[in-house]
């Protein structure tokens, strides 16, 4: 094993006298007086958030503003410390997504389970929960850091979808040969 | 009643008996378990006989949560996120190690890239562990300016992984057969200009420390482990290596592919704090330099293992698009990653020492037991014999050279 030992030697006499750690500790503070700032004034000057950042889970609908989730339950399945709770519900007819049998009715996630794992969007089939880029979630009450179905789709909004597995597979039955 | 008679050798006889008391008070003090010195909720029992310690007695558990418990309950996947609050320094080191483990246990091999992310990720884990470490031991020694330094450098190294992984301190990055997702673009360059501020970082820093009077006179010659005593009390990592144990298990027993990079593995004489201290030094420059290697050798290809069907969940464009692979996906979320049956053993060389994981599965997707060898708790087992006959003011110098972490010690 290529082992190195650490280098130690006794003080020399000069150094004793704490002149030249003074000296070199006074250089290297000074020069650091003129690196550039690393701090924030936060909540004035907001941090850059990099793609991929695990945030506050949302909802998301697809660009004609459908629902995407389809309430399979695998988020909350998922979920190690069980913060989504799901009560699945029928679609809505006017929705435009007939081929698809269930949405949720509710959907709720507590904020303060979450640990922003990011597993419930690692394993969601349809891209519906996402984390993004909101991290400072606060409230006044336990009950207000529940957040509902409609609060969820409200921070999450709309992001394109590169699929549209649901048009295509209604595409594909209607074209098939009737039984 | 008879009266007793009492004889003069009696009483002399009574008198031995009150030895203990005849030498003076001792007194009791609590250190902790919120005290700035003591790095999270450790409480020592202290019996004091005027400033020197005579007694030691650590009180731990303070921030148990029965991680181990906890594992038996859910599926390997689901138990990542927890490991991550181990030793929450150096997230995914712990990560890395746990899905080590796991992938001993079911025998999986993972592709080179992977492997070569693994290092990346657990030497910007080490790094940044040990700036933090290096920081909060200079600021226990009264030297403030280290802290700021260091923290700084910390702070860069976690802006990396929060690129990488997604989030800053809870990176839950690796998977079971894989990690989370592949590097990002241009991620690499990045990475090489952190280090290079980091390096310059710990420059200054032991222009410093390591050859100021203040801070010489403070270490050195205080809590002096023997070589003999840190294997004895099971030590590990840098304190063990401090007191002259060679010992590293990247060295040892390499995993994921650490034989393939060079780096030397930096041992103490004396195992003092100030030998502790040249030895976590001198670590972050060698984590450094085996960072410039995996950069420049960075594998291409796939990050997780795509033939292990029943462990590694399939990519999520293929779940969106194809029936068999959102049935697979469903069948490893539900029932876990399908591990065979038995026992394995896993230890990581952690940036605080060795973490190991003993995992006994029954087949299925959940652990049937898991076992965490964690390093901060049996390097602290040391303490009640290290602490006696030093002062009170040795105590935040000699927790501060051990660079413990109470979430890994308490689990
Ligand atoms: S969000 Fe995704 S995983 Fe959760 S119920 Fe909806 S479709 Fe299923
Ligand atoms: S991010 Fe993790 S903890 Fe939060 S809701 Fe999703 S799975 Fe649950």
């Amino acid at each position: 094993m290529a082992t190195k030992v650490v280098d130690r030697r006794p003080l020399s006499w000069a150094e004793k006298t704490y002149i030249p750690q003074i000296l070199s500790g006074l250089r290297i503070t000074f020069r650091k007086m003129f690196n550039p700032v690393v701090t924030l004034e936060y909540p004035e000057q907001r941090p850059t958030i990099p793609d991929n950042y695990r945030g506050v889970p949302t909802l998301v609908k697809d660009p004609h503003g459908r629902e995407k989730c389809v309430s399979c339950q695998l988020c909350e399945f998922v979920c190690p410390p069980k913060a989504i709770r799901i009560t699945p519900g029928s679609i809505d007819e006017a929705s435009g997504n007939e081929h698809i049998e269930k949405a949720p009715k509710d959907f709720e996630i507590n904020m303060l389970r979450c640990i922003y794992c990011g597993l419930c969007q690692e394993v969601c089939p349809e891209e519906a929960i996402v984390l993004q880029d909101i991290f400072s979630a606060n409230g006044y009450t336990r009950q207000e850091m529940v957040y509902n179905k409609k609060k969820l789709y409200e921070l999450g909004g709309t992001l394109p979808d590169k699929h549209f597995k649901w048009d295509k597979k209604k595409k594909a039955s209607e074209q098939a040969p009737s039984h | 009643m008879a009266e007793k008679e009492v004889s003069i050798a009696d009483i002399a006889n009574r008198s031995q008996l009150f030895e203990e008391e005849l030498k003076g008070e001792t007194m009791t003090i609590n250190m902790g378990p919120s005290h700035p010195a003591t790095h999270g909720v450790l409480r020592l029992k202290l019996e004091m006989d005027g400033e020197y310690i005579t007694k030691c007695d650590p009180v731990i558990g303070y921030l148990h949560r029965g991680s181990e418990k906890i594992a038996e309950n859910m599926t390997y996947t689901q138990f990542i996120p927890y490991t991550d609050r181990l030793d929450y320094l150096a997230c995914v080191h712990n990560n890395v190690a746990f899905a080590l483990a796991v992938e001993k246990l079911a025998k999986l091999d993972v592709p080179e890239r992977c492997a070569a992310i693994r290092v990346l990720c657990c030497e910007l884990a080490r790094l940044a562990s040990h700036l933090l470490g290096v920081g909060v031991y200079g600021m226990d020694c009264g030297a403030l300016t280290v802290f700021m330094y260091t923290f700084t450098e910390r702070e860069k190294i976690y802006s990396r992984l929060e690129e990488l992984t997604g989030a800053r301190l809870t990176n839950s990055y690796a998977r079971i057969g894989g990690l989370a997702r592949d590097i990002p673009d241009g991620w690499l360059g990045k990475v090489l200009e952190t280090i290079e501020s980091c390096e310059r970082c710990i420059d200054d820093c032991d222009k410093l420390l390591t050859r100021n009077k203040i801070f010489y006179d403070r270490t050195v010659g205080v809590g002096v482990i023997s070589k003999a005593d840190a294997i004895a009390y099971g030590l590990s990592g840098p304190n063990a290596r401090a007191s002259g144990v060679t010992t590293d298990l990247r060295k040892d027993k390499p995993y994921s592919g650490y034989e393939k990079y060079e780096f030397d593995v930096p041992i103490g004489k004396e195992g003092d704090c100030y030998d502790r201290w040249l030895v976590r030094v001198v670590e972050m420059k060698e984590s450094i330099r085996i960072i410039r290697q995996v950069v420049d050798t960075m594998p291409n290809g796939l990050w997780y293992n795509d033939e292990a069907k029943r462990i590694v969940a399939p990519r999520k464009d293929k779940v969106l698009t194809s029936m068999e692979e959102l049935i697979q996906n469903f069948m490893i979320v539900t029932e876990g990653p399908q591990i065979p049956e038995g026992e394995a053993y896993f230890e990581a060389e952690n940036p605080k020492g060795w973490l190991g994981f003993y995992l006994v599965s029954k087949g299925g997707g959940v652990p049937y037991r898991l076992k965490i060898r964690a390093p901060s708790f049996c390097n602290l087992s040391i303490l009640p014999k290290l602490l006696v006959g030093h002062l009170v003011p040795d105590i935040p110098v000699i927790l501060g050279s051990f660079d413990f972490v109470m979430g890994d010690c308490d689990r």
